[in-house]
C-alpha cells in the first residue's frame, strides 16, 4: 500500500505514473499510427484477391485480376519503359554520384561549401519546378522528350542521394588504406578501383536501390520530360487511377507493395550483415 | 587504450585532402557540367522566361515585360499559393503531431524492435505514392468501401461524398508525407544521450517536464529537418492534391503545370514557378538559419 503522505503535495498518487506509463503512452500511439498506415494498404491487397469488382463482400478468390494484368499490353510497355529508363539512371547515378564523391572527398577543390550546397538542390527542390525547367530547357536546344530526355532528368535528382550516401561512408574511411595500395605500387585509379571501392559498396549498392526506387517512381518530373512513345508506368496508373476503381490496379499495387517490402528487407538485411 | 588512440591519430595524419591536380579536376568535370547544365542553366531559363511574352500560338516572344508577375499578383492566384501554403502547413503540423511520439518510441526500444519498426516505416516510405493514394481513394470513393460498410450498417442511406474536399486532400498529403517526418525525427532520438534523460529523473523532475525540457531540445534537429522534408515538397505535390481534390480547387503546382500544358502560357507558368522558387529558397535559408542558431 503506497503511502500518500510521502508523495509531493498535490500529486495525485492513485493515478499511474512515471516513464513507464509514458512508454506505454508512445507504444500504444506507435501501434495506432502503424495501423493507420498499413490498413489501407492490406485493405488493397485483400481486395486484390476478391473475385467480384471492388465490393464490400468477399465473393471469393481469385487471382484472375493478376492474370488480366499480365495481359494488358498497355501497362506491359510502360513497365519496359520505366525499367529501361530507371536502370539507365541508375548506371548514369552510380558512376557520376560514385566518382563525385571520392573526388570531393580526397581533393581540395576551390568553393566547396557552394559545391556542397549545389548538390543538394536537385534533391529538395519541388519536383514542379524541375519538370518545368527542364522542358524548357529540352524545348529551347532542340531535345525532343524521350527516353533521352527522361534519363537526364531522373539522373539529375537521383546522382545527388547516391554522392551524398558515398560522403557518409567515406567519413569512416582509414586514409591508411589508399597509402598503403599506392606504396605497394597502385597508381591512384588502381588504388580508386580496388580498394575504395570494394569499401563503399555497401553505400553504393544503396544508393543504386535509391536511384532506381526513384526513377521507377517518379511522376511530376516524367510528366514534363516524358515523349508519347516514353510513357512510364506510374503516367500510365496515374490515368487509371483518375477513371476510377479498378481491381487490376489493386493487383498491381500488391505487386507493387510486396516487390518493395522484398527490397527494404533485403538492403537492411545487406548493411546490417556489412556493419558486423 | 589512450596509447592506441595516440597512435592511432598518428597513423591517420593530417587530413587526407590535397589540392586537386589536373586530373581530378577533368574527373570531376562530368558532374559540375551535369548540375550547371541541367540545374542552374534551367533554373535561369525560368527566371528569364518569366518575364517573356507569348504570342497567338503560345509561342515564347524574347520581350522584356512584368505582365506575368502583376497578373501573378492578382487575388485569384495568390489565393490558391495561400491555400498551396495552408495545405502544407496542416500537413506538416499534423505529420509532426502524429510521427513524433512514434519516432520517439522507436528511437527508445531496444536494438532488435528498433531495426523491426524502422523497417516497418521503410516499407511505405518506399512505396510509390500513386499506390498508397489510390489506397484511400479505394476506401473514400462513392462505390469506395467505407461507404459500402456504411451502407450496409444502414447508418447512411446514399454515399457520402468525402472524396474531393480539403479534408481528403489533407489525408492524403499526410499518409504521403508521414514517413518522412518520422524518419529524421527518429535519427535524432537514436543519438539522445540516455543517461541525460535518466539525470533528469534522478532531480525529480516528472515524465512531462523531462520530456519538455530535455527530449524536445535535444531533438529540435530532426523536427527541423523532417519540417523541412515535408512542408516544402507538399506545397507543390500536386498530383495528390489533384487526385483527391479532383481538380475543382487547384493548388500551385496544378496550376504552372496547366499553365505549361493546357494553357501554353508558359511565361505566365514560368513567373507563378519563380514565385514557388522563391517560398522554396525562403524555407531552405529558415532552416539553415534555425540549424545554424541550434548549433551554436
Amino acid at each position: 500500500m503506497m503511502d500518500a503522505s510521502l508523495l509531493p503535495p498535490g500529486r495525485r498518487w492513485w493515478l499511474p505514473q512515471g516513464p513507464a506509463v509514458q512508454r506505454a503512452f508512445f507504444g500504444g500511439w506507435t501501434v495506432a499510427v502503424f495501423a493507420f498506415l498499413y490498413l489501407p494498404i492490406a485493405l488493397l491487397v485483400v481486395y486484390s484477391f476478391n473475385d467480384s469488382k471492388l465490393n464490400l463482400y468477399w465473393t471469393g478468390f481469385t487471382t484472375k485480376w493478376y492474370g488480366m494484368l499480365f495481359g494488358n499490353e498497355v501497362l506491359l510497355r510502360a513497365f519496359q519503359n520505366s525499367l529501361i529508363v530507371a536502370t539507365a539512371t541508375t548506371a548514369l547515378s552510380v558512376v557520376i554520384g560514385t566518382s563525385a564523391a571520392w573526388l570531393l572527398y580526397r581533393y581540395r577543390f576551390p568553393a566547396q561549401q557552394t559545391l556542397g550546397l549545389l548538390i543538394f538542390i536537385p534533391m529538395v527542390m519541388p519536383e514542379v519546378l524541375m519538370g518545368v525547367s527542364l522542358l524548357v530547357l529540352f524545348v529551347s536546344l532542340g531535345i525532343p522528350l524521350g527516353y533521352t530526355t527522361l534519363i537526364i532528368a531522373h539522373t539529375t535528382f537521383c546522382f545527388p542521394f547516391v554522392l551524398v550516401g558515398v560522403q557518409a561512408r567515406l567519413q569512416g574511411i582509414d586514409p591508411s588504406l589508399e597509402e598503403a595500395a599506392m606504396d605497394l605500387g597502385a597508381t591512384p585509379l588502381k588504388a580508386f578501383w580496388l580498394v575504395i571501392i570494394p569499401y563503399l559498396l555497401p553505400a553504393i549498392v544503396a544508393g543504386a536501390l535509391m536511384s532506381f526506387t526513384l526513377s521507377f517512381d517518379e511522376y511530376i518530373v516524367t510528366i514534363f520530360t516524358s515523349g508519347a512513345d516514353s510513357q512510364t508506368l506510374p503516367l500510365k496508373v496515374y490515368g487509371m487511377v483518375r477513371v476510377g476503381l479498378n481491381p487490376q490496379l489493386n493487383a498491381l499495387s500488391t505487386m507493387f507493395i510486396a516487390a518493395t517490402a522484398v527490397l527494404v528487407i533485403a538492403s537492411q538485411v545487406f548493411t546490417r550483415k556489412k556493419t558486423v | 587504450m589512450a596509447v592506441t588512440a595516440a597512435a592511432a591519430a598518428l597513423a591517420a595524419g593530417p587530413s587526407p585532402q590535397r589540392r586537386a591536380g589536373l586530373g581530378p579536376w577533368f574527373a570531376v568535370t562530368p558532374m559540375l557540367g551535369w548540375l550547371a547544365l541541367f540545374v542552374i542553366v534551367p533554373t535561369l531559363m525560368l527566371l528569364v522566361i518569366s518575364f517573356c511574352e507569348r504570342d497567338g500560338l503560345g509561342r515564347i516572344v524574347y520581350s522584356f515585360t512584368f505582365e506575368n508577375y502583376t497578373r501573378a499578383f492578382d487575388w485569384k492566384w495568390l489565393k490558391i499559393l495561400g491555400i498551396s501554403v495552408w495545405y502544407a502547413f496542416l500537413t506538416t503540423a499534423i505529420c509532426l503531431v502524429l510521427g513524433y511520439p512514434v519516432a520517439y518510441f522507436i528511437g527508445r526500444s531496444s536494438e532488435r524492435v528498433r531495426g523491426l519498426l524502422i523497417m516497418l516505416v521503410m516499407i511505405p516510405f518506399w512505396t510509390s505514392f500513386l499506390i498508397r493514394t489510390y489506397a484511400w481513394i479505394s476506401i473514400l470513393s462513392q462505390d469506395g468501401l467505407l461507404n459500402a460498410l456504411l451502407m450496409t450498417l444502414k447508418i447512411t442511406s446514399a454515399p457520402i461524398g468525402f472524396m474531393y474536399t480539403p479534408f481528403a486532400v489533407i489525408l492524403g498529403l499526410v499518409y504521403n508525407f508521414l514517413p518522412f517526418m518520422i524518419l529524421p525525427i527518429y535519427t535524432s532520438v537514436e543519438k539522445l544521450d540516455g543517461s541525460l534523460i535518466e539525470a533528469a529523473y534522478d532531480l525529480g523532475a516528472r515524465p512531462a517536464r523531462v520530456f519538455s525540457k530535455v527530449v524536445l531540445p535535444l531533438t529540435q534537429p530532426g523536427m527541423a529537418a523532417g519540417i523541412l522534408l515535408v512542408f516544402v515538397p507538399a506545397i507543390a505535390m500536386f498530383a495528390i492534391t489533384n487526385l483527391m481534390g479532383g481538380g475543382a480547387n487547384p493548388t500551385i503546382g496544378e496550376v504552372i503545370q496547366n499553365q505549361f500544358t493546357k494553357a501554353r502560357n508558359q511565361p505566365f507558368g514560368a513567373a507563378l514557378g519563380v514565385l514557388l522558387l522563391a517560398i522554396f529558397i525562403l524555407s531552405l535559408w529558415l532552416s539553415s538559419k534555425f540549424r545554424r542558431s541550434e548549433q551554436e
